[in-house]
């Protein structure tokens, strides 16, 4: 079976900026030898991963392990350090419309309404090369917000719908064009769990009506072992691919609870055992979210809280 | 309007326990019908009494002028302080004679000519500044340099260069409209929230269609706060190069009847004033509103 995505070795080095932080976090570096000179920080050390066409992957890590540095390589957001990243036997090279991104945050354009947003992604020229016109594309949202479930709010603008429901405009959205591939990047974290496990199932019927290769990001295990066929755990920073756990489960069509059947709580245990850990050596190390610009903020505390300031 | 009044109806109703008994029914629909009407008309009187509140300052100062003049000032006063009626009647006889109207256009056409020119200026000025980073880099302390100089202290100047005819009035104007504009055009593009750009390369938009599609959209609100500021600016200056040297304007209807002894007529220019700056801020706030739509709800937006 040919691979839908390959990573070959793939490694990611960030410069981490010294950051213009707080007047402890000054300190702090002036006590460092050198306190201007830019450290390497590696996100992803030689991972090699294969994701099959068609197949659901959810991916687990500590926070820190470069999950989102992976996503983003994948979306062609930015180019591996060393290694290959390969979407159909061809490198990534930048964004293109074979791979479509969900965020965590939605990043909705709140200026659109829910189909002009869905349609955003039409208004080029297409793969055939033809620009589709408005009433063609206003047809294609309206197919796709169905799809998400959302007929009938075509003409509402992202401050009037929930957080469940922006997040089903963000799919519909990255749907709408087509892509092969599917990048969710923590897509339910933010939304309550009732609407997130609502959520879950949507996708999974999605899924299974699309056939899209999905990539899922997740902080959650529950998640991560109730949608993924297989579950990929990666290691505290550097981020490598330390398990690969196979989710065999009965079929989660039914109207059963599945999260209690003992194969679920059996799979469960395995990838938490695996990332526990992970999760304690990341927690020990300190480690922080890279943002996508390179710099780790949070790198000193407070520098997080200037940064969402500004 | 018909959502508040839904909302009425329903809150007005909801506190009241289903009765079980069938026969209640009637009584309760028509006492629920009654709390509505009820609810209506307080809502209502309460709307008019707020908009009262709002207008009770107005009253009370419109009063103070028609009264105060004759009842409290001195004799010597009441000269340089004509009652409300008085200046009312002066602006009357004013306006019959076409001298409002005349000077009226003779200030907006320098206004929005100046102001025009600095929105297009400084609209496309501020999204290359945001843009190219090292021509930012290059112009940002001039701009601050230039920002920091007061637009009336560079009257003279303008005066002696263009002479005292239109062309120095419209560049003061366009010189002070300029900076509010250029400043928020700036401020609007640099932060367009991050995520929305990569949500927007994601989706494979090319530059020019990520600068059209998602930055100038998402700067609009930001640019709209500088062109209200400069709409200010630009009637403020204006009238201040009126007063300095015209033969025409509001600016000019002033000072003139100020030094012809024409009190009256110098309030009737100072209210045309007040009016015209309340005009151009609602218009603009108008434009702002429509073009903003989607910002309702900025604190719950995404």
């Amino acid at each position: 079976m040919t691979a839908k995505i390959s990573l070959r070795n793939v490694t990611k080095q960030f410069t981490v900026r010294p950051g213009k932080a707080s007047k402890g976090a000054k300190r702090f570096q002036a006590s460092q030898p050198g306190p201007k000179e830019p450290t390497t920080l590696t996100a992803l050390d030689s991972l090699n991963l294969d994701v099959r066409d068609g197949e659901f992957l959810t991916l687990v890590g500590p926070s820190g392990s470069g999950k989102t540095t992976l996503l983003d390589l994948l979306a062609g957001l930015s180019t591996p350090t060393s290694g290959e990243v390969l979407v159909d036997g061809q490198p990534v090279t930048g964004p293109g419309k074979d791979r479509a991104v969900v965020f965590q945050q939605y990043a909705l354009f709140p200026w659109r309404t829910a189909s002009a947003n869905v349609s955003i992604g039409l208004e080029g020229r297409g793969t055939d090369g033809r620009k589709l016109n408005r009433r063609e594309r206003a047809a294609k949202a309206s197919e796709y917000l169905k799809l998400v479930g959302l007929a009938g709010f075509e003409d509402r603008f992202p401050h009037e719908l929930s957080g469940g429901m922006k997040q089903r405009v963000a799919i519909a959205r990255s749907l709408a064009y087509e892509p092969d591939v599917l990048l969710m990047d923590e897509p339910f974290a933010a939304l309550d769990a009732q609407t997130r496990e609502q959520l879950q199932d949507e996708l999974l019927r999605i899924w299974r009506a699309t056939g899209k290769t999905i990539v899922f990001i997740t902080h959650g295990i529950d998640e991560a072992v109730y949608l993924g066929q297989r579950v990929a755990v990666l290691s505290a920073r550097p981020g490598r691919l330390k398990e690969i756990v196979d989710v065999d489960l009965p079929d989660r069509d039914g109207e059963d609870d599945i999260r209690s059947h003992p194969a679920f709580v059996e799979q469960r245990h395995k990838v938490w055992t695996s990332l526990h850990d992970e999760v304690r050596l990341a927690q020990d190390a300190g480690h922080r979210k890279i943002l996508p610009d390179g710099t780790a903020p949070d790198e000193v505390r407070g520098a997080t809280l200037e940064r969402s300031a500004a | 309007m018909t959502t508040t009044l839904a909302q009425q109806t329903a809150a007005s109703a909801a506190p009241k326990p289903a009765p079980a008994v069938g026969h209640s029914r009637p009584v309760e629909t028509g006492r629920r019908s009654t709390t509505a009407i009820l609810a209506f008309v307080r809502t209502a009187a309460a709307r008019a009494g707020s908009g009262l509140w709002k207008a009770a300052g107005i009253i009370a100062f419109l009063a103070l002028w028609e009264l105060g003049p004759t009842y409290l000032a001195s004799p010597s006063t009441r000269v340089f302080l004509p009652p409300l009626h008085v200046v009312l009647a002066a602006w009357g006889k004013l306006f019959e004679s076409g001298t409002i109207q005349a000077n009226l256009a003779a200030s907006l056409t320098r206004s929005v000519s100046g102001f025009g020119a600095a929105l297009v200026a400084g609209v496309t000025l501020g999204l290359l500044i945001a843009w190219y980073q090292r021509l930012n880099s290059v112009l940002n302390p001039l701009l601050e340099l230039f920002r920091n100089t007061a637009a009336l202290a560079l009257l003279p100047v303008f005066t002696l260069l263009l002479g005292i005819g239109e062309e120095s009035k419209i560049s003061i104007v366009a010189y002070a409209a300029f900076f509010p504009v250029l400043l928020n055009t700036i401020a609007g593009v640099k932060t367009v929230d991050p995520l929305l750009i990569r949500a927007a390369k994601s989706l494979g938009l090319s530059s020019l269609s990520l600068f059209r599609k998602v930055i100038l959209p998402s700067a609009v609100p930001t640019i709209f706060t500088g062109i209200r500021m400069a709409g200010t600016a630009s009637i403020l200056v204006l009238i201040a190069a009126e007063m300095v040297g015209a033969k025409a304007g509001l600016g000019y209807l002033i000072v003139n009847a100020q030094s012809s002894f024409l009190i009256p007529d110098m309030y009737a220019g100072i209210l045309t004033v007040s009016l015209l700056g309340l005009a151009v801020n609602f218009l603009l706030v108008a434009l702002e509103r429509h073009f903003s739509r989607w910002r309702t709800a900025v604190g719950s937006g995404s």
